[in-house]
């Protein structure tokens, strides 16, 4: 099958690759550009595991098909970290142990990203709500909750 | 999922050249359902036509009459992002603000949830009690239904081979009137509607009401138009009985089945109150409005 070559930035580097049209955003960053942060949980937009934020918006990169990145700007779990400085989200998940398993923490992490960002003052209600897309099936969610408000107040403080 | 090519047209006359070659198309907005299918070889198709590109489609603006035009492929996001829309239209929000989750939010249509034509599907029982028309395109020129026309059966819509489904457009609401859309799901977020009511309610000078229109979802083949529940309303007061009155007219139109989400009882059952609550839901927007 033909591929398809498509121009795209991804966590702040121009990107080219080769695709075929019927791969997902998800195939496409695992197994093209080896970037396996993305998690591959229910693969038909149910679990969030696959969580990435397109052009500003969070969305589940199984419901994306790579060529569609032509000229976008994608943001996935590995561009998070700086060097070794690792984002407050991804700190406070690990010091609230919000995760087992890991395999819907990626997932977690840029969702609460995505919210974070846009409302930073987003109160718990808020964050189980905008979370209601990502699905954990070991921790629960009461940690991953306590890790998002963990991280927001310790953002706004850096903030300040 | 099988091998495709990918078309990404800028304009619509470039769109029905590519629906015109020959090729099984599957039209592509948001994908969350498309993908999905195609994928699980629940669709099959020899392209994508991805109508993202074309700016129509992905846009919405209000009218001068006051109806609102909103592009086929245009994300719920971008509906329930917009101050003004969330002001005149809170029933439609209603709805754009929870199918699926935000991930689905994001990318998810109006368009493509009614093509789509899932008897559950969200959006459809308010489109409906907001009375929306769709503009429907083909190389032949374009046509215009009512949304309730487009529901041929479970996930099967009455678009004919060449047409694309370009605008949805809500037309300008009857004064003092407002709407509201509630379903039962299970849990309290992302879940596929157990029964659904979408209602429009309007009040005259004399308080009485002087319009409604009431759409079941969930509970039949298609969302249905429950137009009996919505006139027997027209004339009387907003009152508790009243509401029930049009919620068991609601129950008895429905044909529910029995599955994995719910039976045949408890859906005849939600049609009903939720019909009830929807409209008092409705009338609380009327009167804060006011």
């Amino acid at each position: 099958m033909a591929r398809t070559q498509v121009q795209t930035t991804i966590n702040g580097v121009d990107v080219d690759f080769l695709c075929e049209p019927r791969q997902s955003l998800l195939e496409v960053l695992r197994d093209e550009l080896t970037l396996t942060g993305a998690k591959e949980g229910c693969n038909n937009g149910n679990c969030g595991a696959c969580s990435v934020i397109l052009d500003g918006r969070l969305v589940n990169s199984c419901c994306v098909l790579g060529v569609e990145l032509e000229g976008r700007s994608l943001e996935t779990i590995e561009g998070l970290a700086q060097g070794d400085t690792l984002h407050p989200l991804q700190t406070a998940f690990l010091e609230e142990a919000a995760l087992q398993c890991g395999i819907c923490t990626p997932g977690f992490i840029l969702a609460s990203k995505a919210l974070l960002d846009a409302e930073p003052d987003a109160d718990t209600g808020r964050i189980r709500h905008w979370l209601a897309g990502n699905l954990c099936r070991c921790t629960g969610y009461d940690k991953i909750i306590h890790a998002v408000e963990k991280a927001r107040d310790q953002m706004k403080e850096s903030k300040v | 999922m099988e091998a495709i090519t990918y078309e990404a047209p800028r304009t619509l006359d470039e769109a029905y050249a590519v629906m015109g070659n020959g090729k099984r198309t599957a039209v592509l907005a948001g994908g969350t359902d498309i993908i999905v299918q195609l994928r699980e070889g629940r669709k099959s198709a020899d392209q994508v036509l991805d109508v993202k590109h074309i700016a129509e489609m992905v846009s919405h603006s209000f009218a001068a009459d006051g109806s609102l035009d909103i592009g086929a492929a245009t994300p719920c996001v971008d509906l329930y992002e917009d101050a003004e829309v969330v002001k005149r239209l809170p029933g439609l929000i209603d709805a754009a603000s929870l199918i699926g989750g935000i991930q689905i939010q994001g990318r998810a249509s109006l368009g493509g949830n009614i093509c789509n034509a899932g008897p559950a599907a969200d959006s459809a029982p308010i489109l409906i009690a907001l009375g929306a028309i769709l503009k429907i395109g083909s190389k032949a020129g374009t046509r215009e239904i009512p949304v309730s026309e487009l529901f041929a059966g479970p996930s099967r819509n009455s678009l004919q081979a060449g047409e694309l489904l370009l605008q949805v457009r809500i037309p300008a609401q009857p004064a003092n009137s407002n709407a509201s859309y509630l379903r039962f799901i299970p849990r309290n977020e992302m879940d596929i509607a157990v029964c659904s009511s979408g209602v429009s309610l309007g009040l005259g000078a004399d308080g009485n009401i002087n319009h409604a229109r009431i759409s079941i979802g969930a509970s039949a083949p298609t969302p249905l138009f429950v137009e009996a529940a919505g006139a027997s309303l027209i004339g009387k007061a907003p009152t508790k009985e009243n509401f029930t009155a049009a919620g068991e007219i609601c129950s008895a139109a429905v044909s529910p089945i029995d599955d994995m989400r719910g039976s045949v009882a408890q859906r005849r059952h939600l049609a009903k109150v939720l019909t009830v609550r929807a409209l008092e839901g409705a009338l609380k927007r009327v009167q804060e409005t006011r």
